[in-house]
């Protein structure tokens, strides 16, 4: 949006424009060069206050379950002073909103949480200025509260302060804020702001949306990965009345009025493919890994392995997009975490301006780091251009469990050495393709050895909740039992002996006790682990208790508590909420969660073959909240996923003796 | 449909789910795994819990169905509606619908349910985001009147 549109778009009013040239240089972005005088580049949110009254706030983050729309709507009712429901937040819309680089890695509440707060303050102090300046008072006779202004016997709404205004002022983000321990709004559990729209089921996902002369669109994908077309044979599917085939190079599609006749269509295709031969599959791909390893594999003998299997993201949301070409204009929606990334795949594409590429993204049906791209988005597109009409692409199931990217597998291979006294005294571990992050160990190791091997992987793989940090914690302190073990020290005893880090010795003791650690009683079949780590600036300990039935071996999570401590706390009950799915999320990988593939296919191609976490599988989770209000708030989305496995990992042991050394634990 | 007489014209082979979101347009609904996994397709069918992903709409010709859409035709929210918001028992929110009209057909036939019973009723849907723990507390909230607040 250029900078003369805000008012013609919004009416008259006030702008504030947040002008933050560190995030800019910082992710890149946006690198936009051309003729229009657009917004100044570093610009990394705006708001508006209109002559109603209603302060619009303009965010490239999107809404994936995590509930940003209501922490950044806090952001801005604790410094405007206004109510909620006065607050509208748009999001992820590439022609509305300003560029962000995207809605991961837990950077929301660090990074553009500030942000918010520091506009709407900004907002807030020219509202005082136009009440002085209508007025004629002193600036220290006035209050702000409910959305007015005030001084003596005279008030005005935001809206009657606003009117007739277009003022605008661009603050620098390095504006000083006040305390956590001065919060009025933050810091407390606003509900989520668009709730009454899911539990009425009004919103509109991306799979609910719909343009007028809309068909539905359906892809033939090649029955192997990579396997290219020889020959198509499309004339039944094309006898259907109402269907369009779309033949471009290997890329082949169709699209008709109704989704059932496009499953059908697709169906009719008649295609001949070059079958290719697999690389690997879920068994082999572990020693794949070390054979792949681009730097070399570790050379030690005394390594102790660990797998780590791949998974999906499962979103219940499939992937889905719509797109409607216009006047050589391109509108998508689709439910994406990056929607500036989606426009520039789009652009590369279809060879467009980027300002005739407009993205817009709903509150999405989740995303867990699932939806970084635009692969619906791309199909929908290309399918639109070529029939002519807007296409929908809504991914199945199986489509989603089979073409989307996984949350990368993994070999991780270990050793280290314990004193008498339980300090560590070696420590080297390495991780071949899962990832880098979490890999560094939060315990105090002089001399260790910590690496990273890329590698091939058989598989599309990206990112996911936590990335690797899951990976690496499960192996890190599945092994820190190990050795605990193997000088005979308890296991909490053995990681405070290690951990020098108040914040991590913090949730670590803060769990235990919760959980009543040292008053545990051991009973037959019965087990307890524990386990703790830092990542994405927040620090979290989780203890397990599990029940391991005899013969089976089979294994029921009953109790889980969790300490999260991740600076100073936004909305309680949304963290509450984000640890407790992170815990039911995290219990899947750690359980049960495995892609099965060979031959160049996805086995566990459906939510039948592909099981995920249930109300039965779930233990009693406990959440302890460590608010440190003299903290920076860290994001919380992803940090608490991480000790779930390790903690079950070692439960287990703890009941049967049995050290299981792959994820997930029940394979 | 949703307190009075709807019709379609359309293939009888068709699923309700597709009826409902594309010729209905009631999308509360939604299309999660079409293999009857998930239940976020879940509607009621003469007040029984019913996945619409794997029921023919010719199936269910002169049947009340209740959407989410006719849970609170005035606007005034269902009990059962109401007690989510209270727990914030949503996180994405795409599982919610279905969920809700499982409760409220599960304390329709239990008005009473214990914690085992809410598990063993609501064991068909999925929340990918783990909202079990407030789904339980927003079920538990009700239980004794029968969904009624």
């Amino acid at each position: 949006m250029k900078r003369r549109d805000f008012f013609a778009l919004l009416g008259g009013g006030i702008v504030v424009l947040l002008d933050d040239e560190i995030y800019a240089q910082e992710t890149g972005g946006p690198r936009r060069g051309g003729d229009a005088p657009a917004v100044p580049l570093e610009i990394g949110a705006w708001l508006h206050i209109g002559e109603t009254g209603v302060v619009t706030v303009y965010t490239g983050k999107v809404e994936v379950g995590q509930n940003a729309r209501t922490s950044l709507t806090q952001a801005v009712v604790e410094e405007l002073h206004v109510p909620p429901e006065s607050v509208e937040m748009v999001m992820g819309d590439t022609d509305l909103t300003p560029f962000d680089m995207g809605t991961f890695g837990s950077m929301t509440t660090p990074r553009m949480w500030p942000q918010i707060r520091r506009a709407a303050a900004a907002a807030r102090e020219m509202l005082l200025d136009l009440a002085v300046r209508k007025w004629s008072v002193e600036r220290t006779t006035l209050t702000i509260a409910d959305g007015r202004v005030s001084a003596g016997d005279r008030s005005a709404s935001f809206g009657e302060l606003a009117h007739g205004e277009k003022w605008t002022r661009t603050i620098p983000a390095s504006v000083p804020l006040a305390a956590a321990a001065d919060w009025k709004v933050a810091g407390k559990s606003l509900p989520k702001v668009n709730g009454r729209a899911i539990v009425t089921g009004a919103h509109k996902y991306s799979w609910d949306l719909k343009r007028p002369g809309m068909l539905h669109a359906k892809v033939l994908y090649p029955p192997q990965f990579g396997a290219k077309l020889i020959s198509l044979d499309a004339a039944a599917a094309e006898a259907m009345p109402g269907v369009k085939v779309v033949h471009e190079g290997d890329f082949v599609a169709v699209a008709a009025p109704e989704v059932e006749k496009a499953a059908t269509a697709v169906a009719a295709l008649k295609a001949q493919w070059k079958p290719v031969t697999a690389a690997a599959d879920y068994r082999t791909v572990f020693q794949y890994f070390k054979q792949t390893a681009q730097d070399g594999a570790a050379k030690a003998k005394n390594l102790t392995p660990y797998t780590i299997a791949y998974i999906a993201h499962v979103p219940l949301e499939p992937r889905a997009a719509l797109a409607e070409w216009e006047g050589g204009k391109l509108t998508v929606w689709t439910g994406t975490q990056r929607p500036f990334g989606v426009r520039s795949e789009l652009v590369q594409r279809f060879g467009i301006p980027e300002e005739r590429v407009r993205v817009i993204v709903p509150d999405t049906g989740s995303g867990y780091g699932g939806k970084h791209n635009g692969d619906a988005a791309l199909e929908a597109a290309r399918i639109a251009k070529a029939v002519g009409t807007p296409v929908k692409r809504n991914w199945t199931r199986e489509e989603e469990m089979t073409r989307a990217y996984f949350r990368p597998g993994g070999l991780i291979e270990v050793a280290g050495k314990a004193a008498a006294d339980g300090t560590i005294t070696e420590w080297e571990f390495h991780n071949y393709n899962s990832g880098g992050s979490g890999l560094q160990s939060p315990y105090n190791i002089p001399g260790k050895k910590e690496q990273f091997h890329q590698t091939k992987s058989p598989l599309r793989q990206g990112s996911y909740r936590g990335l690797a940090a899951t990976a690496n914690h499960f192996v890190r302190e599945s092994y820190m039992d190990e050795l605990a073990q193997s000088v005979k020290l308890d296991p909490l005893e053995f990681r405070l002996k290690n951990a020098k880090d108040e914040r991590l010795r913090n949730v670590l003791v803060a769990a235990a006790d919760k959980f009543g650690w040292k008053g545990r009683k051991k009973t037959a079949g019965r087990g307890f682990g524990i386990a703790a780590g830092f990542e994405k600036g927040g620090y979290v300990a989780t203890c397990a208790e599990v029940g391991v039935d005899p013969k089976s071996g089979a294994v029921k999570v009953l109790r889980a508590v969790v300490a999260f401590e991740c600076g100073a706390v936004v909305n309680p009950e949304h963290l509450r909420n984000q640890v407790e799915g992170a815990i039911a999320m995290g219990l899947g990988g750690a359980l049960f969660e495995e892609i099965q593939f060979g031959e160049g296919k996805i086995a566990t191609n459906r939510m039948s073959k592909y099981r995920v976490p249930r109300f039965a599988d779930m233990p009693v989770i406990e959440s302890v909240l460590l608010d440190r209000k003299d903290l920076v708030s860290a994001g919380a989305g992803e940090t608490p996923i991480v000790g779930i496995a390790p903690a079950i990992g070692n439960a287990i042991f703890d009941a049967n003796g049995k050290r299981i050394r792959r994820l997930p634990l029940m394979a | 449909m949703n307190g009075g007489p709807r019709g379609v014209d359309v293939d009888a082979d068709r699923t309700l789910l597709s009826v409902l979101r594309d010729d209905l347009n009631l999308t509360g609904a939604k299309f999660g795994c079409g293999e009857g996994q998930c239940a976020a397709c879940t509607v009621l069918v003469n007040g029984v819990a019913t996945k619409s992903c794997l029921t023919k709409v010719g199936a269910v010709e002169g049947k009340r169905i209740v959407t989410i859409e006719g849970l609170a035709p005035e606007g005034k929210l269902h009990p059962v509606q109401q007690a989510f918001l209270d727990a914030d028992a949503m996180q994405c929110g795409y599982c919610i619908p279905g969920m809700i009209l499982g409760a409220v057909a599960l304390l329709g036939r239990n008005p009473n349910p214990n914690d085992a019973e809410i598990v063993i009723g609501m064991n068909g849907h999925i929340c990918r985001c783990g909202t079990y723990p407030r789904v339980m507390r927003a079920i538990r909230a009700l239980a004794g009147n029968g969904g009624r607040a």
